[in-house]
């Protein structure tokens, strides 16, 4: 049982700095997700925190205990990569016992952990199996329980899921998710998958550049991002932005027209709109009179893409393209124009200069 | 109707007809040159069965009327090199001492060598790895006065020991750049693995680097027992007499002191020194073409 906490953490390669100095802080039995697009520095991070890499300034804490300078192996973490790594010469029951045999646990204690790891996560049949016998779901598995066995303060997980198939990945997904919850450790997570991050975390760190954009919970981070970066990279479609000016009643979109909103007290001058897909409704669906704050406008639909449980329509608006994602039975065909109403309630409003939320 | 067309055409008789001469001139060609190629180990092998009476008569190129294993036992215990007559044999074991222990401990530094060069780097190896690649292209000749005063300063001239020593330095070169490219393909994540699980650098090696080398072992191996066994430039300057390597040995033997050449001997003595390399070849060469182009993990 530990907590996490890196302060001002930094790390450069010769002139160039990957991470400008992070700090974030996990409460015990907190599962901390790293998100960002690749080059992003959350890889480094969490090899800094694993004690892979030096840091080059600031500090890592894991629990009460300062470990810049301590070896991976006397941090009590265990890790889970996504290559799983895990060893190709040995069995499965080897390759989950290596940790103990290096560090000489008895070998009536390590049959016991292998066990009581094999049942848990139920691999028992594959454990004399090598790793080049086992499906890529298999060697997940197996992955996770050479970490397990350790049973370690601090679980990292470097893109676990990233070489599974998009089925496996998600039922994968599920199962870490119940994992931890049985597991209760803390754990800090890396994924460039937006999806990953809001599910399984309790709190999210979305970085980007090296810096630390937003820390907060899944639903904050959604619906209230910090800045355009975090409001455009979590979720998918992306949110539409829409470049305005606060005029009298509303917003003045560079078409023209004047969405009403009441902004935010001191506001003015050039704001960028954002508005997620799911909150630009057509006008004839009926869920809109529960909306009390809607603004509407029409647009030229261009595109339509059905997934079957919803549709994705891509409209014009003014010389702006923006997304919808729609009720499959209320969607429009690609050609027609159609009267939208955009939720105002759930938009947000991002300083052009700064890029932060207002 | 299609039967017709499949045995009846004019066009792909023709068609079969060229295919036909093509492989013909090709293989024709093919045997010619391999006859060509395989010629002088023929005579070679022929001649060691022969007596030298027959030799005399008969020509060095010809088939065989007699058949007699003197020339192999006479090459081997009893003839005359270098003054001493006591054939081949002391020669043929200071190679095997040589070969043997350079060729292990070469192999092994370069495997060492080659998992810090691509598993621990440090500021600087990439350079130190380019240094030690200058060694794979530099002559060995070059070597040869440096190693004489060397091993004159260590009390190692004219030593079979002196010139295993040679040899393990002179192939790090090469064994490091094939240990090295080779696990340069073992992904990092797997040594980051084991370095959580607490093992150390010699642990990693020998439990987790070690038994994924076979292949590269191998090659590097054959390539190192070949390349010090047949060596000779050095084995004719460093050693002389007793201490010579037998690559060393057929030189004084084909420039012999006796007025008649005895090609009988000569081709066994010949033979006996390319035996060796011959049998590892024969039984790892399948696996040296596998590990040459085969990555560490798939």
């Amino acid at each position: 049982m530990a907590t996490l906490t890196i302060r001002n953490a930094k790390k450069s390669y010769g002139a160039v700095e990957v991470l400008k100095g992070v700090t974030l802080e996990a409460e015990d039995g907190e599962f901390i997700a790293l998100v960002g697009p690749s080059g992003c520095g959350k890889s480094t991070l969490l090899n800094m925190i694993a004690g892979l890499e030096k840091v080059t300034s600031g500090e890592i804490w894991i629990g009460d205990r300062m470990v810049n300078s301590v070896p991976p192996k006397d941090r009590d973490i265990a890790m889970v990569f996504q290559s799983y790594a895990l060893y190709p010469t040995m069995s499965v029951r080897e390759n989950i016992t290596f940790g103990m045999e290096s560090r000489g646990v008895p070998k009536a204690e390590q049959n016991a952990a292998v066990d009581r790891v094999a049942a848990f996560l139920q691999i028992e049949p594959l454990l004399k199996r090598k790793p080049g016998q086992l499906s890529g779901g298999q060697r997940q598995r197996v992955a996770m329980g050479r970490a397990l066995v350790r049973d370690p303060s601090l679980f990292l997980f470097d893109e676990p899921l990233s070489n599974l198939d998009a089925k496996l990945r998600v039922e994968m997904r599920t199962e870490i998710k119940k994992l931890h919850a049985k597991v209760g450790k803390t754990t800090v997570y890396v994924t460039h998958d937006q999806v990953e991050a809001m599910t399984l975390a309790s709190r999210i760190a979305v970085m980007y550049k090296g810096e630390l954009q937003q820390f907060d919970k899944p639903a904050a981070v959604y619906s209230r991002p910090a800045n355009l970066f975090v409001a455009g990279f979590m979720g998918s479609p992306s949110m539409n932005f829409l470049p305005g000016t606060i005029a009298e009643g509303g917003i003045r979109l560079d078409d023209g027209t004047v969405l009403p909103m009441a902004p935010p007290a001191g506001v003015s001058g050039n704001v960028i709109l954002g508005v997620r897909p799911e909150h630009i409704h057509p006008t004839h669906d009926e869920s809109l009179a529960r909306r009390r704050n809607v603004a509407k406008v029409s647009a030229a639909v261009e595109v339509v893409e059905p997934t079957g449980a919803e549709t994705i329509v891509v409209m014009r608006l003014g010389e702006r393209e923006i997304t919808g994602r729609f009720a499959p039975d209320l969607a429009p065909a690609a050609g027609q124009t159609v009267e939208l109403a955009f939720d105002m309630d759930h938009a947000c409003l991002f300083d052009p200069k700064t890029e932060k939320l207002i | 109707m299609a039967d017709a067309i499949l045995t009846d055409d004019p066009e792909a008789r023709r068609a079969a007809r060229t295919w036909m001469i093509n492989r013909v001139v090709i293989y024709g060609l093919l045997g010619l040159f391999a006859v060509i190629y395989l010629l002088p180990l023929f005579v070679v092998i022929m001649n060691s069965f022969r007596t030298i009476e027959e030799i005399a008569q008969n020509g060095l190129i010809n088939v065989p009327r007699s058949l007699t294993l003197n020339a192999w036992s006479e090459a081997w215990s009893t003839y005359c090199i270098n003054g001493a007559c006591e054939g081949m044999k002391r020669n043929f074991y200071n190679s095997l001492y040589m070969t043997i222990p350079a060729t292990i401990i070469s192999t092994l530094l370069g495997a060492i060598n080659g998992y810090i060069l691509s598993k621990w780097r440090f500021r600087g190896s990439e350079v130190l790895f380019t240094c030690m690649l200058f060694g794979v292209f530099i002559p060995g000749q070059l070597a040869l006065l440096p190693w004489a005063y060397l091993l004159g300063q260590l009390g190692l001239q004219n030593s079979i020991t002196g010139l295993a020593l040679v040899h393990i330095i002179q192939g790090i070169s090469f064994t490091t750049l094939f240990c090295r490219n080779f696990y340069v393909s073992i992904p990092d994540d797997l040594i980051k693995a084991a370095r959580i699980d607490g093992a150390g650098f010699w642990r990693i090696f020998y439990k987790i680097v070690l038994p994924i080398s076979p292949p590269i072992l191998i090659v590097t191996v054959i390539w190192q027992f070949t390349g010090i066994w047949n060596e000779f430039l050095f084995g004719v300057v460093l050693t002389s007499g007793k201490e010579q390597p037998i690559t060393a040995a057929l030189v004084a033997l084909a420039a012999g002191e006796q007025n008649v050449r005895n090609y009988g001997v000569m081709s066994a003595g010949v033979l006996i020194g390319a035996l060796p390399p011959l049998l590892i070849y024969f039984f790892g060469g399948k696996y040296f073409v596998r590990g040459l182009t085969q990555g560490a993990v798939k």
